[in-house]
């Protein structure tokens, strides 16, 4: 089931360093939402604040408010474990467990959380799983051959089969194609399409057709200056974003006009 | 392609490549020539040194490295140039230094072993000293071996539990002040001599079961003592290892932070974590300061059971065995046997431990599996 998440006034931390400042966004469940922006800005952090993984990093704080459907995921009562297993993550770097099989690998989400299951529902699973990332022909003969054995491209889409087969209402992706070729993007991309008619998907990219291509929304993050924190510049539908901007920021930014 | 048709056109124009590059050829000693080299050298001071009648290995080893050196740069020098003449030096003091530290370690083990084997047999494995007063010549270290792998074993079961959860803490969950404090005792705890540490347990058994206890247990306390700290460091560096993106990988599935240990963590390092243990074992298995302490030297009987008074060790063996050599000519001849045999023993150990170590890091790294 696909869920919405609203995120107000957001502020993010790293110590004393402010990354990313004053957030408020909806991002519509069963659709794709973009961020983009420069290095640095803080995409890759707040994207990690969605899941509670930001605060895996040792002196991390956020404040704000971030609503899963009608569930406030920052409550002190709210199991991190239990927003995780609801939002789950592709990273930017592909990092299958290189003490599991391929096929561990992509049942690792129940394996590692003990859950039982039988032979045939896990069979199951990871074959549509790996079909559906679009490694199924690739690996079907070798399934249980160490994860880490695959090229880098494949180990990416690896980890999006790892991700997937928990099914998870939101799929948060970090630049999942900065690795691949153009092959393997298009696939990934292919597969995007798919899951969005099952999960809320946000992806981070630097790749500008992309975004064009896949998202429905786009969100255009940007700094002010160096050492100050990243902000939530403008964020609409991406025909709208790509083409006319209301912010000159934006526009400058995606025709590639700086300063 | 480029340099071809550069050739034929430089060749045409009258002037070879070599010319027109001179700088960069240089002629060159052949590739045998180092090896012949040292060989004549060796050959002539033996020779010189045998004439005036004065052959002995060791200076005759060290003038040939010496005259070997010299001779190599200056033919490089007038042959080659000043920059392979250095190189060639360098490359000679650096096998000189090489050989310099292999020596000991080569001269250790063989004179172990040609000693050692004149004792070293099935019936010296598989005898204790029980009823063999020093002048018999029989005996042998059964009960030593028994008692070591008992005390051992205990201390590896009390340290590696401990250090490797204390490991955890620090690597995975130590903040602030503890962890700052935890590490630098472990840092101390390296450092404490080991007859301290004998003390150490003397005296709490002292507190515990009143004067003049000895036992296997409390000789693995001791060692315990000193594994601890070993196993605690080496764990950390093994853990550290571990990339932070398989645990954010597994925290991402919705998966606890101590499962994401147990069943992400400890896996991806075990082949290293079982290195450091065994490393830390081979370490104090031959501690004997605190064992005499506190396992005692009183024992010559075979028993297993570490809490039914003295218990001998293999390295407390050789030391009383090594005490005994001023008794009596034949006993003294005797004990000096037993005391090698029971070194080569106790290298074999070490050496199976290291083996089982390489196998096991074999066979559990992520890589070779599949
Ligand atoms: N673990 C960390 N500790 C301290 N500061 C951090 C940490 N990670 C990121 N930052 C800082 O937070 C800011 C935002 O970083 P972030 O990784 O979110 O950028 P990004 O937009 O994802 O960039 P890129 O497009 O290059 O991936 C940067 O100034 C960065 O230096
Ligand atoms: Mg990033």
């Amino acid at each position: 089931m696909a869920k919405r998440i609203d995120v107000s006034d957001l502020n993010v931390y790293y110590g004393d360093f402010k990354a990313v400042e004053d957030v408020t966004m909806t991002i519509e469940p069963r659709s794709v939402t973009a961020f983009i922006g420069s290095s640095g800005c803080g995409k890759s952090t707040f994207l990690r604040t969605l899941n509670r993984m930001h605060e895996v990093t040792p002196g991390a704080r956020v404040q704000g408010k971030v609503m899963l459907d009608n569930l406030d995921v920052y409550d002190p009562s709210v199991d991190p474990v239990a927003v995780r297993r609801e939002i789950g993550m592709v990273f930017q770097r592909a990092n299958p467990f290189p003490t599991m099989s391929i096929y561990d690998n992509v049942i690792a989400g129940a394996k590692l959380n003990n859950q039982r299951m039988s032979k045939r529902r896990a069979d199951e699973i990871v074959e549509r799983s790996l079909r559906d990332a679009n490694l199924w022909e690739e690996v079907k003969d070798r399934l249980h051959k160490p994860g880490a054995g695959l090229s880098g491209g494949q180990q990416q889409r690896l980890c999006i089969a790892r991700a997937t087969a928990v099914e998870p209402a939101v799929l948060l992706m970090d630049e999942p194609c900065s690795a691949l070729d153009p092959i393997s993007t298009l696939a990934i991309e292919d597969l995007i399409a798919k899951l969005k008619e099952n999960y809320t998907i946000v992806i981070v990219t630097h790749n500008m057709q992309q975004a064009a291509r896949v998202s429905d929304r786009t969100a255009f993050f940007n700094l002010a200056g160096t050492g100050q924190p990243g902000r939530l510049i403008e964020m609409g539908d991406t025909n709208k974003i790509f083409t006319k901007p209301d912010q000159k920021e934006t526009e400058n930014y995606i025709t590639g006009r700086f300063g | 392609m480029t340099t071809t048709t550069q050739r034929t056109a430089s060749g045409s124009s009258g002037e070879g490549p070599r010319t027109e590059n001179q700088g960069f050829y240089t002629r060159q000693l052949p590739k045998y020539f180092p090896a012949a080299l040292l060989a004549i050298c060796a050959v002539v001071v033996s020779a010189v040194f045998a004439l005036l009648g004065a052959f002995h290995p060791v200076p005759v080893a060290v003038v040939a490295a010496l005259l070997y050196l010299v001779a190599i740069t200056v033919s490089s020098a007038v042959i080659e140039n000043s920059r392979r003449a250095k190189d060639r030096l360098v490359t000679g003091i650096v096998y000189c230094c090489f050989a310099i530290a292999v020596v000991p370690l080569v001269s250790l083990l063989s004179t172990v072993v040609v000693y050692g084997l004149e004792r070293f047999n099935l019936y010296f494995l598989s005898v204790s000293m029980n009823g063999v007063i020093p002048s018999m010549d029989a005996g042998g270290v059964y009960h030593a071996i028994v008692g070591t792998l008992v005390i051992t074993g205990l201390a590896t079961l009390i340290s590696v539990p401990i250090g490797l959860m204390t490991a955890i803490y620090v690597v995975e969950y130590g903040r602030g002040r503890l962890k700052q404090a935890i590490t630098f005792f472990v840092d101390v705890m390296t450092g404490i001599p080991s007859i301290v540490a004998g003390l150490f347990v003397v005296a709490l058994w002292m507190m515990v079961f009143g004067p003049g206890q000895t036992n296997g247990l409390a000789g693995a306390v001791a060692l315990s003592v000193l594994m601890i700290p070993v196993v605690v460091r080496s764990s950390e560096e093994m853990l550290r290892l571990v990339p932070n993106e398989l645990r954010e990988a597994s925290y991402a599935l919705g998966v606890p932070k101590w499962l994401t240990i147990v069943k992400v963590v400890l896996p991806t390092a075990v082949a290293g974590l079982t290195t450091g243990i065994i490393l830390a074992l081979a370490r104090v298995i031959g501690e004997t300061a605190p064992l005499i302490l506190t396992a005692g030297m009183a024992s010559t009987r075979i028993q297993a059971n570490p809490l039914d008074g003295d218990m001998m060790t293999l390295p407390v063996f050789i030391y009383q065995q090594v005490g005994n050599l001023g008794l009596s000519a034949e006993a003294g001849a005797y004990a000096e046997e037993r005391a090698w045999a029971a070194a080569l023993t106790l290298i074999l150990v070490v050496m199976l431990l290291f083996l089982t170590a390489r196998l096991v890091s074999r066979f559990f790294s992520p890589n070779s599996r599949g």
